[in-house]
C-alpha cells in the first residue's frame, strides 16, 4: 500500500534520511520507534510534503485501495458501516500507485493519506467546523465526488466526536487554540475520523496524553483504521500506546535508516532495554 | 467646516505614505462633518466601489454618552484614503473597525485623530490589513486625552498581513496624554501567513488559496465583527478576498 525505497531527505542541507526502505502492505499497522533525532518526525513530514523537507533520493510509491464509497469515504452510512465482514477490497492493478512524492500536500490528502501531527498547529478564528467542513469538501471535489451539506458534514463530525469523546461544543471553537494537549490529540483522531483516510501516518499522537486519553486514542485508531483497506505508520517513543493499538511490525529507526524489524514483542523488548542494546 | 485648499505634501505628517499622484485630482475634499448629540448612536459604514479611488475626510463629534461606530471595508480599485477625526466628551464611545485589502499598485490608508475631551469616554479601534501584489496599506493614528479626562478607556489594535515580499505596511499608533487617570492600549504588527499553519490546512487537503483565504478572512474579520451591518461587511470581505487570491 506505502512503499518507500531508499527514501533519502535532508532537513536545511544536512542529511537527516539516509536511504530508508519500509513496505506496509493493506490492513496492515506498522510503528517505528527510534531514539530523539534518528529521522521519525522527519520521516512524516516528507511523507506529508512540508515545504523545507528535501527529498534527494529514493521514492514513495502509494496505492490507496478502493474504501466503501470510493476513496475517503462515501455517504456518511458507508463511512460509519463497519466494512469488516465485506471489505471492498480489489487488489490494484500493476503500475496503478501513485508517486506520492510528485504530489502537493493537500493532493496527497486528497488521495487519501492523513498526517497526524505531534504538534498540532493552532488556527485563530478559524473554526474547526468550517476548516474540517472546507477540507472534507476540497478533497471530495478533487476526486470528483459531490461536498457533504452543512448538515451531512455535521452528523458525521458528531459521530466522529462520540466516537472520539471530545465534546462537540470544542469543534465550535477556533482549530486548536486554547486546547490542552490531550484534547488537541484527541482531535487530530476526530480529524483522521472525518477524513477517513486510506492511510495514516501517526506522528507521536501518543506524546502528552494521559492514561485515559491514550486508551480514547488508542481505540479511536483502531475504529477508524483497523481495516484490511487501511494502513497505518504509528511514530511512537512509548511501548504504552502499543498495548492499544496492536502493531503487526515494529522498525527501529536509527540514523535514518530502519536498522531493526520484529514483530509486536519488538517493542517490548526496546521498553525493557533500551535502543542501543536492542538495534 | 472651509475646504482645505492647498494640496498636502509629504511634509504633512499625516500625508507621510500618502499616494500623491492618485490624490491631486480628487483634492480638494469636503470635510464631511457629523455631530451626535447627547445620548444618540449613529453607525457608518463605508465600502468605496468604483474605480476611481476615494478620499473622504470626516469630523465626527458626540456629545455625552454619544456613541459612533465607524466601519471601513477598504477593497475597492484605485487609492483609498479614510481620514476621520472624532472628539469625545463625557461617556462617549467611538469605535473604528477598518479592514484593508489592498491588491497590486495600490494604496490604500486609514488616518485617525481620536480626541478624549471629556471624562470617562472609550474609543477601540481595530485595522486589519492585508497586501499582496506590491500593495501598500497604512494606519496613522493619534490618540489624544486631554487634561483632565480622566478615566479614559482607549485601545488601538493594527495588524497587516503581507502576501509577497513587494507589498509593504506602515503602522503608526501613536498616543498623547495630557490625564493621569488614563488607561490606553495599543499595539501593532506587520507579517505573514503562518506558514506552519499552511502546511497543516494543506495536509487536511485543503489548496493552498483556501487554506489562504480561510486564514485571511477570520483576520479580517476581527475588524468587522459587531457591525450592524456584520454580515453585510463580511461577506463583501469575502468576496474581496477570493478576487485577490
Amino acid at each position: 500500500m506505502l512503499q518507500i525505497n531508499n527514501l533519502s531527505a535532508t532537513v536545511a542541507d544536512k542529511p537527516i534520511l539516509k536511504g530508508l526502505s519500509l513496505t506496509v502492505g493493506a490492513g496492515e499497522i506498522h510503528a517505528i520507534m527510534g531514539p530523539n533525532g534518528a529521522g521519525k518526525s522527519t520521516l512524516a513530514y516528507v511523507l506529508g510534503g512540508r515545504p523545507g523537507y528535501e527529498v534527494t533520493g529514493g521514492s514513495v510509491t502509494f496505492t490507496p485501495l478502493p474504501l466503501a464509497g470510493g476513496v475517503g469515504g462515501g455517504p456518511v452510512s458507508a463511512i460509519t458501516a463497519p466494512d469488516l465482514t465485506h471489505p471492498p477490497l480489489t487488489p490494484p492493478a500493476s503500475g496503478r500507485g501513485i508517486d506520492l512524492l510528485a504530489l502537493a500536500p493537500h493532493e496527497r490528502a486528497a488521495a487519501g493519506l492523513f498526517l497526524g501531527f505531534q504538534y498540532p498547529v493552532e488556527i485563530p478564528g478559524v473554526s474547526f467546523v468550517q476548516f474540517l467542513r472546507e477540507s472534507l469538501n476540497a478533497q471530495r471535489r478533487a476526486r470528483g465526488e459531490a461536498p457533504l451539506s452543512g448538515g451531512e458534514f455535521l452528523k458525521l463530525a458528531r459521530e466522529k466526536a462520540a466516537l472520539l469523546r471530545l465534546d462537540m461544543d470544542m469543534l465550535k471553537r477556533p482549530v486548536n487554540v486554547g486546547f490542552s494537549g490531550g484534547e488537541k490529540k484527541r482531535a487530530e483522531m476526530v480529524q483522521m475520523g472525518i477524513l477517513d483516510p486510506s492511510f495514516a501516518v501517526l506522528d507521536e499522537t501518543d506524546s502528552g496524553l494521559d492514561i485515559d486519553a491514550l486508551r480514547v486514542v488508542g481505540e479511536g485508531i483502531n475504529a477508524v483504521m483497523r481495516r484490511p483497506n487501511k494502513g497505518v505508520l504509528l511514530i511512537t517513543h512509548y511501548q504504552r500506546l502499543l498495548d492499544y493499538v496492536k502493531p503487526d511490525f515494529v522498525h527501529v529507526l536509527a540514523d535514518g535508516r530502519i536498522v531493526k524489524t520484529g514483530g509486536a514483542e519488538l517493542a517490548l523488548q526496546l521498553e525493557e532495554h533500551g535502543y542501543e542494546a536492542v538495534a | 467646516m472651509a475646504v482645505a485648499a492647498l494640496q498636502p505634501t509629504r511634509k504633512d505628517e499625516a500625508f507621510r505614505y500618502a499616494d500623491l499622484a492618485a490624490l491631486a485630482p480628487l483634492w480638494p475634499v469636503a470635510v464631511e462633518t457629523i455631530a451626535v448629540p447627547a445620548g444618540e448612536h449613529r453607525a457608518l459604514s463605508i465600502v468605496p466601489t468604483g474605480s476611481v479611488g476615494t478620499v473622504r475626510e470626516l469630523a465626527i463629534s458626540l456629545g455625552e454618552g454619544a456613541s459612533f461606530d465607524l466601519r471601513v471595508l477598504s477593497a475597492g480599485a484605485g487609492y483609498c484614503r479614510i481620514s476621520v477625526r472624532a472628539e469625545l466628551a463625557d461617556r462617549a464611545n467611538f469605535t473604528l473597525g477598518a479592514a484593508q485589502l489592498g491588491s497590486g499598485a495600490q494604496t490604500l490608508e486609514v488616518v485617525s485623530e481620536v480626541t478624549h475631551l471629556g471624562r470617562d469616554a472609550t474609543s477601540r479601534q481595530i485595522v486589519r490589513s492585508v497586501a499582496g501584489g506590491g500593495a501598500n496599506v497604512n494606519y496613522l493614528g493619534k490618540v489624544k486625552v486631554a487634561r483632565g479626562a480622566d478615566g479614559t478607556d482607549g485601545s488601538q489594535s493594527v495588524r497587516a498581513m503581507l502576501l509577497d515580499r513587494q507589498s509593504s505596511a506602515n503602522a503608526k499608533p501613536e498616543l498623547e496624554i495630557f490625564a493621569d487617570d488614563v488607561k490606553c492600549a495599543h499595539g501593532c504588527a506587520v507579517g505573514e501567513l503562518d506558514a506552519a499553519a499552511l502546511f497543516y490546512m494543506a495536509s487536511r487537503g485543503l489548496p493552498s488559496e483556501t487554506a489562504k483565504r480561510l486564514m485571511l478572512q477570520a483576520f479580517v474579520a476581527e475588524a468587522l465583527v459587531g457591525a450592524a451591518d456584520e454580515d453585510e461587511l463580511l461577506a463583501a470581505a469575502l468576496a474581496a478576498l477570493e478576487a485577490m487570491l
